[in-house]
């Protein structure tokens, strides 16, 4: 019996075997994906979650990636997905880092007591070596039962004898002691599927569920059992010669320590705003936006289109009017966006694959947890600087669903995206120190206020930082670039129809006179509460679709310091656009997106009000 | 004492911890009850990160108070 549940649903050929790489986070995985796939790739969404899963071409098998995970089971999505994929497998690429086998040899052990036919990937020599580590590969060979190919992946060492290997991935030697085996058997007898059999052993809901079974409680004594036998085979396999202090070692604890990390951390995040901020906000979308799309490409299509098409005509409209399907929402995610998101992905993959994120978040997990959120958040904010609709995507991997909605929450509110900042930054310079100041101090007190009402208001608890700090590594740049195109491919293919479909209902909006009803309607508001001129509410109105839409129709406006200081706070706290909005909705569900985008409003409107009283 | 009172640079072997996925979790990274570990840094007020071998896991200050560890020093136990 087949026994995977979403796989169908991949665009993948049922009928070819199936090569599964499977590793804990960091070991170097997408090396060997890469290697092994060269030519074709391609990703599809997983169904059910935000995870996106390559797969490629391998002789005339197929290859599929998974995400990192510490074992198989279903904590998060991480692991679901990896689960149901290694389920599907015929054979096991075991990727581990030879420098840590106590916690990579629980999975290969836990994939083995799966009965998976399985081949381990010992990554990481070079380094295992430089460290002292000695490693007794045929002793190790022997106590799994498997083969072990030594490979340093960045250098490509191993790889071929790795190929060799694949057809000669074998089952293994089961560490589950005999009450646990027979225990297992009896699952088996209706089952008849060892893997699925051990994970419903081992207590996992949706592998039961599927076979009409109750999910077993022995999860911690094979888990124990397990270990225990890893232990020993490590034990066993490794001996250390004298160990000096690895450089990277050195510069991870530097990264750690509280007096030398914070600086370091601070002078990131200027490089950071220097490069997407300044370089690629305003430099480089100077010239594909400005140059390319606004100058060149615009009038081409408009051109183009009005030869077939009357532009006065509703048609016209919504394909190349004001916010025209083929003219805003192009020049927006091709000239706007793309570079936005592929420069701060560049970044961010930097970080990731340098090992250096982890160790942010122990850095902030402190400040964190008065807003009732721990270290781990810290990743979707700094996204957030970026695109708050890809930094949406990624409170997944935050441990509860309240921390989930603070992070959307705060996410929606105070943290100005990308192409806003930008405009922000160009608004504010000339004002002066003092703007400035009251600036970042009204937004940062919001975003700390909001945090620390949800953490009162929310019921349950978050969850506490438990986080492994892979050691600091110079990232392959490959890889670097692999990822960084396959991430803002799927952005645009993501955002892309959620854009022009935004564009056409606002188009809607204005030809049926809406738009101009809400100006009328909430002029008073403007001029009596935040003491704006009445024409800044069309600023605000183009700031529900896009926040920096809104930043940017303030530049045309003749403001005095005070009101532009007034309406910069506002179009902060402004409601996120309309492509965050739906990724909300998708991850969060209507009802929740609903209150984050009111609350927006009412905090936007009250705290531009309070400050137009003060100042 | 809860591993929360621990000083940077001690040695320690974990005696209790209390939460079941916790448990399980730390298991996986390679670490369980009775395992010796070393506290590698101690961010003020934020979470302790402890080393076993090549392995390092931050865990935050409030989890830290719930594990119950005892100290040793090498070469006794």
């Amino acid at each position: 019996m087949e026994c995977c549940r979403n796989l169908e649903q991949i665009d993948i050929d049922p009928n070819k075997n199936k090569i599964v790489l499977v590793g804990n986070p960091n070991v170097g995985k997408s090396i060997f994906f890469n290697y092994l796939t060269d030519t074709y790739v391609s990703v599809s969404n997983y169904p059910g979650t935000t995870l996106d899963i390559s797969s490629g071409n391998y002789k005339d098998k197929i290859v599929l990636d998974t995400p990192g995970v510490y074992g198989v089971s279903s904590f998060n999505d991480e692991e679901k997905v990896a689960r149901d994929i290694i389920l599907s497998a015929d054979i096991v690429i075991n990727v581990v880092d030879a420098v840590h086998l106590e916690r990579d040899l629980f999975l290969t052990q836990q994939l083995i007591d799966m009965g998976k036919k399985v081949v381990v990937a010992l990554n990481m020599m070079d380094e295992a070596k430089n460290r002292g580590l000695n490693i007794d590969i045929d002793e190790l060979e022997k106590e799994l039962g498997i083969r072990v190919v030594p490979t340093v992946a960045v250098k490509k060492k191993g790889f071929s004898d790795l190929e060799n290997n694949i057809d000669k991935a074998q089952k293994g030697k089961i560490s589950l002691k005999q009450d646990m085996e027979k225990e297992l058997d009896n699952i088996n007898e209706n089952v008849e599927n060892r893997a699925d059999s051990l994970l419903i052993l081992e207590g996992d809901e949706n592998v039961a569920s599927f076979h009409n079974k109750k999910p077993r409680e022995y999860r911690e004594k094979v888990y124990m059992q397990r270990r225990n036998r890893v232990n020993k085979i490590v034990e066993k396999v490794i001996t250390k010669e004298m160990t000096n202090k690895n450089i990277g070692d050195k510069i991870g604890s530097l990264l750690l320590r509280p007096l030398t990390g914070i600086p370091i951390l601070l002078l990131l995040l200027y490089a950071l705003y220097q490069f997407v901020g300044v370089f690629v906000a305003q430099t480089l979308v100077g010239i594909t936006e400005e140059m390319i799309m606004i100058e060149i490409y615009q009038p081409f299509i408009i051109d183009l289109v009005s030869s077939f098409i009357a532009p006065q005509s509703l048609i016209g409209k919504i394909l190349i009017g004001e916010f025209g399907v083929l003219t805003m929402t192009v020049t927006y995610i091709f000239g706007l966006l793309l570079p936005l998101v592929a420069g701060f992905y560049l970044f961010l993959s930097l970080l990731e694959d340098s090992g250096y994120m982890p160790r942010i978040a122990a850095l902030v997990d402190r400040g964190l947890t008065y807003l009732g959120l721990n270290g781990r958040a810290i990743i979707p904010m700094l996204l957030g600087f970026g695109c708050v609709t890809m930094a949406t995507v990624t409170t997944r991997l935050l441990g509860s669903k309240r921390e989930k909605i603070i992070a959307i929450f705060l996410l929606g509110l105070a943290i100005p995206c990308s192409a806003q900042l930008g405009v922000i930054a160009g608004l504010i310079a000339p004002l002066g120190f003092k703007y400035f100041v009251i600036y970042v101090v009204t937004i940062f007190l919001v975003y700390a206020i909001a945090g620390t009402f949800l953490n009162k208001v929310l019921p349950g608890e978050s969850t506490d930082l438990l986080i492994d700090l892979p050691p600091v590594r110079v990232p392959e740049f490959r890889n670097i670039i692999k990822k960084t195109y396959l991430k803002s491919k799927y952005f645009i293919v993501e955002a892309g129809p959620i854009f022009a479909g935004g564009a056409v209902g606002i188009t809607l909006l204005k030809e049926g006179g809406v738009l101009q009803w809400i100006q009328n309607a909430v002029a008073p508001f403007i001029v009596g509460w935040l003491k704006l001129p009445k024409e800044t509410t069309e600023a605000f109105i183009m700031g529900i679709i896009r926040r920096d839409f809104g930043a940017a129709g303030l530049n045309s406006l003749a403001l005095t310091s005070d009101q532009t200081l007034v309406a910069l706070i506002v179009i902060t706290l402004f409601v996120p656009c309309i492509a965050a909005m739906l990724v909300m909705i998708k991850e969060q569900g209507i009802k929740q997106a609903a209150m984050v985008w009111l609350g927006s409003w009412i905090a936007a409107f009250t705290v531009g009000g309070i400050v137009a009283l003060f100042i | 004492m809860t591993l929360a009172e621990i000083d940077r640079g001690s040695d320690f072997k974990v005696k209790r911890i209390p939460d079941d996925i916790i448990r399980i979790q730390t298991l996986r990274m390679g670490i369980s009850e009775g395992s010796k570990l070393n506290c590698n840094e101690k961010i003020p007020g934020g979470p302790i990160i402890v080393k076993h071998n090549y392995q390092e896991i931050a865990i935050g200050r409030n989890l830290a108070k719930d594990i119950e560890i005892e100290l040793f020093t090498e070469g006794s136990d």
